[in-house]
């Protein structure tokens, strides 16, 4: 805890005495009880956790969806906890990419322009070219170079994924959270989209959260924490082989 | 977001479900391709109404003689013999608004051709002027001109009943018809009209100079009250005699005003027929001559008309404000049409934000403000609803055509009605849209996205 308090300014992410509280009628239902966690520039963390422990509310206050109910939040340099919602629109487009468990591309579009989605939104000073350019460069960071005008429906599953990896990483983020991002796939493509993760996280420092139950998938990250009924419970870094 | 990039990413996620976009704009197309068919046939028939009543001599003005009291007995209008050649001439002088004026004198009688005879409903004396003023046109030969009528020659116009009465498809050019035993040459047909608005075959007639109806027909045989009476403003000649009562109207001393003033005969008119410049300021033109006959009869500001003014414009008033009416009424139901297709288009709105949940958490998740998803939202509702506006109307235009063709209504192209349209569509789009959209952008990111 200790260091955490002082590696508040220094650490991308800072969270200190986060607190979630559903209110569902005259029950209040705690979910995160006093969660303080710091996450450094480049690291490549995995949250576990059983189902209902809080990881997703976790990742999902962590992500800019959701407001904590008490508590600071600190996101590069910035106490974000009590921004508008048009604030936190503003910092997922600049700031963060999310890659989700059922890839969430949208149907009957290409895959390039599912990846300049984002861009629409707050890089409209970007040409149309300027932003198709950005698109293919992504898509061609993932392999996906041949099938840019695949529609989604015509992509494997472990190919969507890339396309939604291309897709959260076209804004340049400084942080890119996946929620059970393999949940849907074989071992095969899971270690294929692993490895994607991986390499994103080493040579372009993107800092990576992945939120999974496999211990697998967890175990190809650099630290784990692990939440039990609200709270963390483990905080281990991993020898790298 | 820039506008044109929204735009087209509402076309595109349009375009990704073409059968449902049609039968939403459906809706739209229906109720636009109403307005203006409506629009259309409406101001069609306004148009054709308008020239039917204008043929008809809507901007025609009638000044009669006013009504001349004898012996207790009031005559009623055109009594009174005090229209001359001179107000004609006056009323041309200063009334702005008056574009011809003809003096007309009627008599009545038998017309003979060969071994036929006829009693045509009309036999009016008019000047040059006069075909002009009704709205008619020669079918063959030549026109009474100037000349003639200064000469007061005995030629004539005939009607397309007489023709059809005395001459059974002989031509009447050139032959002599006899009114009230005068030989008149016939020098031209006119141009079947009909019956006027009261019913009366207006093609039984006949046309001659009025100078030659009145010196050689009028003054020959059918004597009446004007014709003997001065055209001075003299308002009554009150008799004890009994033969003045009692002789309908033959002039107890005809020979006195015939020698005292001797014009007065050939002057004074049975009435003028004058035409305005146009339809729309035929009430100008009407209160122009009153003003001109007042002039010219040297009335006092107390004094009544001695002379009666007619014009048919509040008839035509009432037959276009008729149609307008009616274009109205079916308007209604037009619009009626558009709302339930505004409605329709809120509905599929409705089932696209629940169907597309995820996407909208999605854009949410990579950036977009509750802004952003409401105007996308708006943007694709207005597209759908201009595109439907714009496919309504070219069935609508086709549809008018197409009873223009078949059933020979009217229809004129209403780019008012266009305007109009595109406008509403637009309008629809925004209102029925508005709803839809503002609960997308209202959606929680996270529930969004957990929706299955």
């Amino acid at each position: 805890m200790e260091e955490n308090l002082k590696a508040k300014e220094a650490g991308l992410i800072s969270l200190r005495d986060i607190c979630k509280t559903y209110i569902m009628g005259d029950i209040k239902l705690p979910v995160l009880k006093d969660v303080s966690l710091t996450i450094q520039r480049g690291e490549m963390v995995a949250l576990t956790g059983q189902s209902g422990s809080g990881k997703s509310t976790l990742m999902n206050i962590l992500g800019c969806l959701d407001r904590p109910s008490s508590g600071e939040y600190w996101l590069d340099g910035e106490e974000i906890s009590r921004a508008t919602n048009d604030m936190r629109a503003d910092i997922r487009n600049k700031k963060i990419g999310f890659v989700f468990q059922n890839f969430n591309l949208l149907a009957r579009t290409s895959a390039l322009e599912n990846v300049i989605m984002p861009l629409g939104y707050t890089a409209s000073h970007l040409s149309e070219k300027a932003m198709l350019e950005m698109g293919r460069e992504m898509l061609d960071r993932v392999g996906l170079a041949d099938r840019m005008d695949h529609e989604p429906s015509r992509l494997s599953g472990g190919q969507q994924q890339r396309v939604a990896i291309a897709r959260a990483l076209v804004n340049k983020p400084k942080i890119l959270f996946a929620d059970e991002p393999t949940g849907n796939l074989d071992t095969k493509m899971s270690e294929e989209i692993l490895r994607i993760f991986k390499e994103i996280n080493e040579q372009d420092g993107v800092t990576i959260v992945l939120v999974t139950h496999e211990p697998d998938v967890a175990n190809s990250a650099k630290r784990i924490i692990k939440i039990i009924d609200g709270r963390i419970a483990g905080d281990t870094v991993l020898e790298k082989k | 977001m820039k506008k044109l990039r929204v735009i087209k990413s509402a076309l595109k996620s349009i375009c990704r479900n073409p059968t449902r976009t049609f039968l939403t704009t459906l809706g739209i197309i229906i109720g636009i391709a109403a307005v203006i068919a409506l629009m259309e046939i409406g101001d069609g028939a306004q148009k054709t109404l308008k020239e039917t009543i204008e043929n008809m001599g809507v901007n025609t003005i009638r000044v009669w003689g006013g009504p001349i009291t004898r012996g207790g007995v009031r005559s009623g209008s055109g009594g009174r013999a005090n229209i001359t050649l001179a107000d004609a001439r006056n009323i041309l002088k200063s009334c702005p608004s008056v574009s011809a004026v003809s003096p007309v004198v009627s008599v009545r009688g038998q017309v003979i051709y060969g071994g036929k005879n006829w009693s045509p409903f009309s036999i009016n004396g008019v000047n040059e002027d006069y075909l002009k003023i009704s709205n008619w046109e020669l079918e063959e030969g030549e026109p009474i001109d100037a000349v003639k009528v200064a000469r007061g020659s005995k030629v004539c116009l005939v009607g397309a009943t007489i023709v059809r009465e005395l001459f059974y498809g002989e031509n009447p050019i050139g032959k002599l018809l006899r009114i009230q035993n005068v030989s008149f040459k016939i020098i031209g047909v006119l141009k079947s009209k009909g019956a006027n608005m009261m019913g009366m075959d207006q093609d039984d007639c006949v046309l001659a100079p009025w100078t030659a109806v009145k010196l050689r027909l009028k003054g020959a045989g059918s004597s009446s009250i004007s014709s003997s009476s001065s055209s001075t403003t003299t308002t009554t000649t009150t008799t004890s005699s009994t033969s003045d009562i009692y002789t309908s109207g033959v002039s107890f001393y005809p020979e006195v005003s015939d020698a005292n003033m001797p014009p007065v005969r050939f002057v004074n008119v049975d009435s003028l027929i004058i035409s305005s410049t146009s339809a729309d300021n035929v009430y100008k033109a009407y209160d122009e001559v009153v003003a001109a006959m007042r002039e010219s009869h040297k009335l006092a500001d107390d004094e009544e008309d001695d002379f009666r003014v007619r014009t048919l414009a509040e008839f035509t008033d009432m037959m276009t404000s008729t149609t307008k009416t009616m274009t109205n009424l079916l308007l209604c139901v037009a619009f009626i049409s558009l709302l339930v297709g505004g409605i329709g288009i809120m509905n599929i709105m409705l089932v696209s934000v629940t169907e597309r949940t995820r996407e909208i958490g999605l854009r949410m998740a990579v950036g977009a403000r509750a802004g952003d998803i409401l105007k996308q939202f708006l943007i694709e509702s207005v597209v759908i609803c201009v595109i439907g506006g714009i496919m309504g109307i070219i069935v609508g235009h086709g549809l008018s055509m197409a009873i223009t063709a078949i059933m020979n209504w009217p229809s004129a192209v209403s780019p008012r009605a266009i305007f109009i349209s595109v406008g509403i569509s637009a309008l629809v789009g925004v209102i029925f849209g508005y709803y839809p959209a503002w609960k997308a952008a209202r959606l929680d990111p996270i529930e969004a996205l957990r929706y299955e």
